[in-house]
């Protein structure tokens, strides 16, 4: 699998939302399954899947799936 | 004489009430002038509700209610349309207080009044419903399963637990608290109620703690305190909070359900190391919001305790037989008296009239002991159901809803605190009922899990047997 595809395998799993609505225009509650408890589910899949320990800053500046890719090349995942 | 806090907005009238991202700052005498210019477009004793949102707005709304004696129901601007509809069908409000951004989709209303992003809508059909003289303001329990059964709270309720809480947490004016739960909900009411009680400035915001702006505005506003439910203090664990510089935080209190022993005593850790108090309380809606809590200085001591009546309270724990248990360490039903035990429930406009019911006794169907100290524990509750994210969810009512839905085979409902699980036979698909409990407690999916049995265990009457059903550990492992 290519990082693209687990970036997005992984929305899919910690939301519990179909691979069409992952795209570009996703960003935090714009759906109500990416509430606090979604976000928390995805940094817990994202830091397992990619091997990484966020910091608080990046925790809540994941804003959107956009932003979580500028996020994710800090910890040295291209995506 | 008792003074009413939102009828004496004029004591403060230069110091600042409210404080929001886009508003800016307004004082008590603006929330006052507000709430007179409202006020002359409103009949009182009227009812009305009140689509809340952390906003300036939205607390102008409220507040203006009980200045101008309309009696208001609080709702959430983002409440399930099928719900809302029957509540408007129900009830058939004189008035709403909507956002700008609704204030088209309310086909029997007419615009009357918009400032501070919010608009007055009246009701074009005049309504001639009866409210008890002592009824002030109405909350739906915290979680709803669907339904709307409303708490009726009096002016008395919310005066004395505001003084209440602005005693035991040593509220004055200087105090700066932040919004972290709805205002809809009586624990995030109560933190208002009580900063407005002393003359503090309420910072509002619609961003939760898990966003940037949050955590902005926060130090921008140099914020004194916040509440959370359990579920807020786990992210904030996950957050690494122990680590964040927030000089200007004083206290933080939890309620909405019990926090774990465990991470109670981290963050009592934490306060005692960084000289700040962690309050841990408890309450319900139905006693308008708090009843205890567990006095900072005992925090590390007592951890895993919800504490010590509040000011003007008291509990009794009752055996069953009802006989009054005076031996500590036994457990019993927690049982509470107070000026905060509100007036009783309503399913429909007539039982607004019904006057106080409770008279000051709550049965709060929570399980407790005493320890010698006198500190109380919840040990269990007596009806079967969980809080999840400080929501309380009904299991019978869930088990009802499931039935109905999805007849084809057998269900059950069970779990533990911010885990659900539905046990069901074979024939139906458990994550599509998960997904449905999910769209009907407006709860997070992940607050779900099924479990497929060979048989649901009942009993020669046909009582299901929950203690015989699997336990959720196992599950969850």
């Amino acid at each position: 699998m290519t990082n693209l595809e687990k970036y997005k395998k992984a929305f899919v799993d910690a939301l519990g939302i179909a691979e069409d609505k992952v795209n570009e225009e996703l960003t935090y509650q714009s759906i109500v399954n990416w509430d606090s408890v979604g976000h928390m589910g995805l940094v817990a899949e994202l830091e397992e899947v990619f091997d990484i320990m966020m910091e608080t800053d990046d925790i809540i500046d994941f804003s959107s799936y956009e932003k979580g890719k500028e996020i994710l090349k800090k910890y040295g995942v291209e995506i | 004489m008792r003074e009413y806090f939102f009828n004496c907005l004029d004591k403060y009238k230069d110091r600042t009430a409210v404080i929001d991202e886009k508003a800016g700052s307004l004082t008590y005498g603006d929330v006052e002038a507000f709430a007179k210019r409202v006020g002359s477009r409103l009949e009182k004793r009227s009812l009305a509700f009140c689509y809340c949102e952390n906003v300036a707005g939205s607390l102008c709304s409220y507040i203006a209610c009980l200045y101008n004696a309309v009696v208001v129901l609080l709702l959430s601007q983002t409440i399930d349309a099928e719900l809302n509809r029957e509540l408007l069908e129900r009830y058939k409000p004189s008035y709403l207080f909507v956002p700008e951004q609704k204030k088209e989709e309310f086909k029997d209303y007419k615009i009357v009044y918009e400032e501070y992003e919010y608009v007055l809508l009246e009701r074009n059909v005049k309504s001639n419903i009866k409210l008890n003289p002592e009824l002030a303001l109405l909350l739906t329990t915290s979680g709803s399963t669907g339904s709307p059964k409303l708490v009726k709270q009096s002016y008395i309720n919310i005066q004395s637990n505001a003084e209440a809480i602005a005693s035991y947490l040593e509220l004055d004016e200087k105090e700066r608290p932040i919004t972290t739960l709805p205002m809809n909900y009586t624990y995030g009411l109560s933190i208002i109620n009580s900063h407005m009680q002393v003359g503090a400035a309420v910072c509002m915001t619609t961003k939760g703690i898990l966003q940037k702006e949050f955590w902005e505005f926060f130090k921008q506003q140099q914020v004194t305190s916040f509440g959370g439910v359990p579920y807020t203090y786990e992210i904030l664990k996950k957050l690494r909070f122990f680590r964040m510089e927030l000089p200007s935080l004083r206290t933080f209190t939890q309620a909405g359900g019990k926090l774990p022993p465990e991470l109670h005593k981290e963050f009592a850790l934490y306060a005692k190391e960084k000289d700040k108090h962690f309050v841990v309380m408890y309450g319900q809606t139905e006693a308008t919001a708090r009843m205890a809590y567990l006095p900072y200085d005992k925090s590390l001591e007592k951890y895993g305790s919800m504490g010590i009546a509040i000011p003007g309270g008291r509990f009794e724990l009752i055996d069953v037989q009802g006989n009054v248990i005076e031996k500590p360490d036994e457990v019993g039903e927690l049982v509470y008296y107070g000026d905060n035990v509100t007036l009783g429930y309503a399913e429909k406009p007539e039982d607004l009239l019904i006057g106080d019911e409770r008279k000051g006794r709550l049965v709060t169907g929570d399980m407790a002991k005493r320890d010698k100290d006198g500190y109380y524990y919840i040990v269990g509750r007596k009806k079967r159901f969980l809080k999840i994210f400080g929501n309380r969810v009904n299991l019978d009512e869930c088990e009802r809803m499931l039935k109905t839905e999805f007849s084809q085979a057998e269900c059950a409902c069970g779990g533990v605190d911010d885990k659900l699980c539905i046990y069901h036979t074979k024939g139906i698909d458990g994550k599509e009922m998960e997904r449905f409990l999910s769209e009907k407690t407006g709860l997070h999916p992940s607050a779900f899990t099924s479990m497929l049995v060979e048989f649901i265990p009942k009993n020669e009457a046909g009582k299901v047997l929950y203690k015989e059903l699997p336990g959720i550990e196992m599950m969850l492992s």
